[in-house]
């Protein structure tokens, strides 16, 4: 174990001239590699300028707008409010019950209206599972990228129980179009409490199981340890957040810190990395605090299967939604960090202006910051643990 | 062709024809390239896991497009990508196949009215073969996209050309 | 601190570079001159009492009545407070100072804001477009944006 906190975090480059054994000068230079925007493992279709010598990183160019597809404009020229919401899913479309989410809470605010308390409790269940679900994209992926493909395997067949779930409620596995404004599209199925429990029991051993897997295996810890450290003024001044922020011993959730729907009535805690395999802030460190992340989701889960009140979930969706003119920008927790709707009402019937600050964008321009020095194959690894979905980087 | 080992009743020996045994090797292996775009690679690679498991039809994920027979192009196809896409096509060799996977490859999907960024379905650019719809199609449909490329490549000949 | 204190804080400081604030909606904000952001920005950031270091989101704004706007949403993790900064420019002449140097993030922001709208953020340090190809016409989110036919070739409408 301590082998590998003194391991060397940047290794020096020497661009010019080496000298070789037998006393000839080489003239080295730096290299410009292009990574993508079709590559094996940048997560989507981002493309990055890799600026090397010999195999050092020495600076990092990131290419975004492959997949622009033009959210904002749309949201603009929707004819309501409600309408945004399928648009809204596609943008992360590996975690569209918190999108969704998040949306409706912005325009909630902006509103000023309530929504029932089954309501709340339903969209918590959901945002949860949908965290875990997310997460084991992030981790099975983050896998394949060290070079492990068995945990993708076991990440895939768990998160196909919860896309079971979500199929039963809303009938979607992947774009729901669930949580609307106001309230939500469908109501539980008769069955879904008990296969819910059933799951958060199936599920808890497994977390277990792909840790020894993967998390302690010591080829992954040496490769993720001390790699890609993110300081925490750097991770403060770039506006990180999500695993990549408490990832490096920042404790902040929006859950908890800027409070939104029932999070308060539950009993769980953020995660911080500490620094257990190398230094504070290294990839391992993002890949733990997802993983006990994915724990904490399932105490939120059974605490609020437990007190689901009876109601309407439809009872509070607004006939027209025609806000007053003003704005508001309001942030909920996704997986991946802070999303934020700042939305602009003119006192129409459609939105003026809707900008959606994604996460994956924000944690994606720390990417210089913090891979240079290492090496190509470092590059991988970190770039996978910022945890990026291009759907929402490029919006 | 038939399963295989049904047809060794004689010795080891079966007669067929060279199309037919040509399209049967190679609908049984269409290599495959990865490369998701959007939401419909997250049900690629579902299907590709182990609950739907696209390897048991011969499917296997290469990185580069010299290796590779088929293309599911899936996800959207944004402007800025659509010459990406060109040149991976064309270094692909012949024989080589283009399934286009979702609403958004076939037509544009959703962003067909206001995406100013968003290219109208993928056969503006490239051939397609197969169009599998739906937003994003389940593992399933996209399963039997690929049977319906298969029987398109069972019908094949050498001597009539393909359009 | 309330939005107002921050106002008189910021007022005091730069007294004439205030434009309009309004302090009674949801979102109190304060509109200020777009040649002084960067000053507004450090001070707003470095002041002990305010401690502004959390750049939640920088977003462009088109208002259709010939103006454009940059908005910042500011929050302090030390205090736990947030304000939202505005400044407007005309379609003309559209420059705000850049913050980039104040706040890392707004680096990307800057760049998207200018890509889409098309606000140039005088001395960022890159300032080219990151959404869209290098040699697109235009600023697609305005709101007199006229989608073009063919872009190289590519057949754009449906």
């Amino acid at each position: 174990m301590s082998e590998t906190k003194t391991l060397p975090t940047r290794y020096v480059t020497q661009p010019g001239e080496i000298k070789t054994s037998s006393g000839k000068t080489l003239r080295t230079d730096e290299m410009i590699i292009n990574m993508g925007p079709q590559h094996p493992s940048t997560h989507g279709v981002l493309r990055l300028e890799i600026v090397v010598d010999g195999e050092i990183v020495v600076d990092i160019i990131p290419h975004i707008g492959y997949l622009h597809r033009c959210f904002e404009k749309h949201a603009e020229n929707m004819i309501n409010y409600q309408q945004v919401i399928p648009y809204v899913d596609r943008m992360d479309y590996v975690a569209a019950m918190n999108m969704e989410h998040g949306y409706a809470v912005a325009v909630e605010r902006l509103l000023k209206i309530e929504v029932p308390e089954r309501v709340e409790y339903l969209r918590v269940i959901m945002a949860e599972l949908q965290r875990i679900a997310s997460h084991l994209v992030a981790v099975g992926t983050f896998g394949i990228d060290a070079g492990a493909f068995t945990p993708f395997l076991y990440a895939f067949r768990d998160r196909e129980l919860i896309l079971d779930l979500f199929e039963m409620t809303c009938g979607a596995r992947l774009l729901y179009n669930y949580i609307w404004v106001g309230g939500l599209s469908h109501d539980l199925p008769p069955q879904f409490i008990d296969k819910c429990k059933e799951f958060c029991t199936y599920f808890k051993p497994r977390i277990k199981q792909f840790n020894d897997l993967l998390t302690f295996n010591e080829i992954f810890v040496k490769r993720t340890a001390n790699v890609g450290v993110l300081p925490k003024d750097v991770a403060l001044n770039y506006a990180c957040s999500g695993p990549m922020l408490r990832g490096s011993g920042i404790n902040w959730d929006l859950r908890r810190d800027d409070p939104y729907s029932v999070y308060s009535r539950f009993e769980w805690q953020p995660q911080l990395g500490k620094g257990e395999m190398g230094a504070v802030g290294d990839t391992w460190d993002r890949h733990i605090v997802r993983m006990r992340e994915m724990e904490e989701s399932v105490r939120i889960i059974e605490q609020a299967l437990a007190g689901i009140p009876a109601g309407n979930v439809q009872a509070a969706i607004p006939k027209r939604i025609r806000p007053e003119a003003g704005e508001i920008y309001a942030r909920t927790e996704t997986p991946r960090g802070e999303l934020g709707y700042y939305i602009i009402s003119d006192g129409s019937g459609s939105p003026f202006r809707v900008k959606a600050r994604s996460p994956a964008f924000v944690n994606l321009s720390v990417l210089p910051e913090i891979a240079r020095g290492g090496m190509i194959a470092d590059l991988v690894l970190i770039a996978g643990s910022v945890d990026i979905v291009l759907g929402e980087v490029d919006r | 062709m038939g399963l295989l080992d049904q047809r060794f009743e004689s010795g080891n020996v079966f007669v067929t024809s060279l199309d037919n045994l040509l399209n049967w090797a190679r609908l049984s292996s269409l290599w495959q390239m990865q490369f998701g775009l959007a939401c419909c690679a997250i049900e690629m690679m579902a299907a590709s896991a182990s609950n739907f498991d696209i390897m048991r039809f011969g499917i296997i994920p290469r990185a580069t497009p010299r290796q590779v027979d088929v293309l599911f192009v899936a996800g959207t196809v944004t402007i800025k990508m659509a010459s990406r896409i060109k040149r991976l096509y064309d270094q692909m060799a012949e024989p080589r196949y283009v399934l286009s996977m979702g609403s958004c490859s076939n037509c544009g999907g959703p962003y067909w009215e206001h995406g100013y960024h968003v290219l109208k379905g993928v056969d503006r650019v490239i051939p397609v073969d197969v169009y599998v719809p739906g937003c994003p199609p389940r593992p399933e449909a996209l399963l039997e996209g690929i049977i319906k490329l298969q029987e398109k490549v069972r019908r094949e000949s050498l001597v009539k050309k393909s359009a | 601190m309330t939005a107002a204190e921050i106002l008189e804080n910021v007022k005091s400081e730069f007294g004439d570079s205030v434009v309009e604030s309004k302090l009674d909606v949801l979102q109190p904000w304060i509109l200020v001159a777009p040649e002084r952001m960067r000053e507004i920005a450090y001070f707003l950031r470095d002041d002990p009492a305010m401690q502004f270091d959390y750049l939640m989101c920088l977003s462009g704004v088109d208002y259709n009545n010939g103006k454009l706007g940059a908005v910042y949403h500011l929050f302090s993790t030390v205090h736990r407070h947030k304000i939202v900064l505005k400044a407007q420019c005309t379609k003309e002449d559209a420059h705000v100072q850049s913050v980039s140097a104040v706040w890392g993030t707004a680096n990307w922001h800057e760049r998207e804001a200018f890509d889409l709208i098309g606000i140039v953020f005088d001395e960022h340090p890159d300032l080219r477009r990151i959404l869209l190809p290098d040699d697109w016409e235009g600023h697609p989110l305005r709101k007199d944006y006229k989608v073009s036919e063919f872009y190289n070739g590519m057949n754009v409408p449906y």
